[in-house]
């Protein structure tokens, strides 16, 4: 197997506290989602993307404003890394007409296009196809944009990574795939269903990169995805790159969580990606546990401000059902 | 398709075939657009482009960059074409027979057709998915399909229909310049007919029928083939005094249903012909829609002429039992005036 090597630019201590105070408004986020959730103030399902905040971080923290990503049916931190408006985001969860999406999407559709957020999605797998379209288009215009596809264990097994990574390997595309390894699709661990240990070593048989990294480590993973971007960048083509990491939660409120035991989720927990980053940057004397403290209760606040503007904006007009339909 | 073929060509045009002119169409776009490019299966090398020419000479004009070969993976040049329109590229794709979408319906239905409506109107995808589909030269059950009523069925996607070379081309440019997914159904019968194209800047509308036989008896609205049987059976009625209004949908979504209501309202008859499978095809949505709009306008029910129910037979016999032809509609018109 043949990991990416080059090392991305250095982070300042201001861009690491940046990427602390991003990964705390995720979990934030996610958290109040789940709480609306329980209210009932929130419809069909969410997807709690607590305990993986790294991977988006870290990867997101590699890409230009022109860059793009596509997300993912657990996708709010996607959109929050990669720029999404939190307000706009919780309004959208509430189906309210402010919402992104003018409540029509909901959590699994949430995107904002000219922020490269080429959005969340419901199809396990169907972001994998945007993505190297994308790229095959900043190519076509000569741009030197990247796509970032994240997409999990289970879109591994689906025929369009098969068929997109091939296509991406052959026409040399700017795309990185980001397989966030959770471990589990809904019930299924990933090594019931996927066919070798490390699912790195499928980019081998498309013959460009391809490597994992702990993804609970938003520095490694910043690291990883940041050599594949420069790769693509450069117009040296695709890489994968496997995060190993693990949802805290169920596959979404209410999965029954008879499929794994508490020790094993307590064992990841110890890993906790937000702790970790905390602790070493006031090792590295970026911050002080104060100041983390003090950007704990930020987010707080943000986030807190997010749901009343969501709630305080009006259900969509009945008159915008047929709308938007066709451009 | 003798009707069409002996058509002089008018001034401003030249007689090309359905295929040329859709070559003219993907050509003049791309030279006005840079960001229209085509991929799909054997597109740029075989044949000098396409299993059915339709893309010839193009990648000598503008290069593999912009007709690109692909793997036969229709999932992903599908997908491919729905993220590169979302990233401000005008992607035609091509399917090379209708059958293989239903490899690709995913990134089409799920992701294509609801991009726009799923993100509150702030996303375009505007991309074409070409492919030919029909049956009449024995190529059975896998590559004889006609299924647009499958794409008719999805919200958010437009699709097309022409079946003559003029709205081939009128329509391909059209489709290329629409800023939603257009699904463009060519049929394999028609590539090689011949009529009028008209040189240049030629659009037609999408949603605009054309009525391509004026007659007072009973409205027949056909779809691809079945246009040109229509107005072969138009002539051979118009001998015993029976006569046919034909009109052409040209577009299937979004449909010109004033035309047709219109039409009806002056015969009081109405045959719904295509070669897609009978149940659950569009004749059914038209005729439902007629019904409801212009029940007192009708003097008797209304006539589906469509595809068996059956997947499309090779046998030379069996596939033209299959078909709908035009002693069909002579004879239910006929019953009809009876």
């Amino acid at each position: 197997m043949s990991a990416v090597t080059a090392s991305p630019p250095e982070l300042s201590p201001a861009r690491l506290v940046d990427m602390l105070r991003m990964m705390m408004r995720i979990r934030e986020f996610d958290q109040r989602a789940l709480e609306l959730y329980r209210e009932g103030v929130m419809r069909g399902t969410t997807h709690p993307y607590i305990g993986m905040e790294a991977v988006a971080v870290g990867a997101c923290a590699t890409l230009r404003p022109g860059d793009r990503i596509t997300s993912t049916h657990r996708g709010h931190g996607h959109c929050l890394a990669k720029g999404g408006d939190p307000r706009l985001m919780m309004a959208e969860l509430l189906g309210r007409a402010a919402g992104y999406c003018k409540g029509k999407g909901g959590s699994m559709h949430i995107a904002d296009v000219d922020a490269g957020i080429l959005g969340a999605n419901g199809i396990v797998g169907g972001g994998i196809g945007l993505a190297t379209g994308a790229a095959l288009a900043s190519k076509l215009a000569g741009r030197d944009e990247v796509a970032v596809c994240f997409f999990g264990d289970g879109a591994l097994n689906q025929g369009i990574f098969h068929e997109a990574a091939n296509l991406a390997a052959i026409w040399r595309l700017p795309v990185i795939y980001v397989c966030e390894n959770n471990q589990y699709a809904m019930s299924a661990r990933a090594d019931r269903f996927t066919s070798v240990p490390d699912p790195a070593v499928r980019a081998d048989a498309y013959g460009f990169p391809g490597g994992s990294c702990d993804g609970m480590d938003a520095l490694a993973v910043y690291s990883a995805v940041g050599a594949a971007v420069a790769r693509a960048r450069a117009g040296e083509g695709p890489s994968l790159v496997v995060c190993v990491t693990y949802r805290y939660l169920g596959h979404h409120v209410g999965d029954p969580l008879n499929y794994r035991d508490k020790a094993e989720v307590e064992a990841w927990r110890a890993k906790d990606p937000i702790e970790r980053l905390r602790a070493a940057l006031i090792e590295r004397r970026a911050l002080t546990a104060a100041d983390a403290d003090a950007a704990r209760a930020d987010v707080e606040r943000e986030i807190a401000d997010a749901v009343a503007f969501a709630k305080a904006s009006p259900e969509p007009d009945l008159a915008t059902l047929t709308e938007d339909v066709y451009a | 398709m003798s009707a069409v073929e002996t058509q002089q060509a008018p001034a401003g045009t030249r007689v090309l075939t359905y295929a040329e002119a859709l070559n003219e169409a993907l050509r003049e776009e791309m030279r006005r657009d840079p960001r229209v490019f085509v991929m799909g299966e054997d597109v740029a090398v075989w044949g000098g482009g396409g299993v059915f020419g339709v893309t010839k000479g193009l990648v000598e004009e503008f290069g593999p960059e912009r007709i690109r070969d692909t793997p036969i993976s229709e999932e992903a040049i599908a997908a491919l074409a729905v993220g590169a329109a979302m990233a401000g590229a005008r992607p035609v794709a091509e399917f090379m027979y209708a059958d293989f979408m239903t490899l690709a319906m995913e990134p089409i239905v799920n992701q294509a057709a609801k991009i726009r409506y799923m993100f509150g109107g702030k996303a375009r995808v505007p991309a074409v998915f070409r492919a030919q589909e029909g049956a009449g030269r024995g190529n059975a059950a896998q590559h004889s399909q006609s299924l647009e009523a499958w794409f008719c069925h999805i919200p958010g996607l437009k699709v097309v229909t022409p079946s003559t070379p003029a709205d081939a081309k009128g329509l391909l440019i059209s489709a290329i310049r629409d800023d939603n997914p257009v699904v463009f159904l060519e049929h394999k019968m028609l590539y090689n007919t011949k009529g009028p194209v008209p040189a240049g800047d030629h659009t037609v509308p999408l949603g605009v029928a054309e009525r391509k036989r004026d007659g007072r008896h009973i409205t027949v609205v056909g779809v691809h083939t079945m246009v040109l049987k229509a107005l072969q059976a138009a002539d051979r009625l118009a001998a015993e005094g029976i006569e046919l209004e034909v009109i052409d949908p040209r577009t299937l979504v979004p449909f010109d249903l004033d035309m047709v209501v219109a039409s009806v309202r002056k015969t009081g008859r109405l045959i719904v012909t295509h070669e897609a499978y009978e149940r659950c095809g569009v004749g059914a949505e038209v005729i439902a829609q007629v019904v409801a709009t212009a029940f007192d306008a009708l003097d008797a029910p209304p006539v589906r002429l469509c595809g068996a129910n059956v997947p499309v037979p090779y046998s030379g016999a069996l596939e033209a039992a299959a078909l709908p032809q035009v002693d069909g509609i002579v004879a239910a018109a006929r019953q009809l005036m009876a």
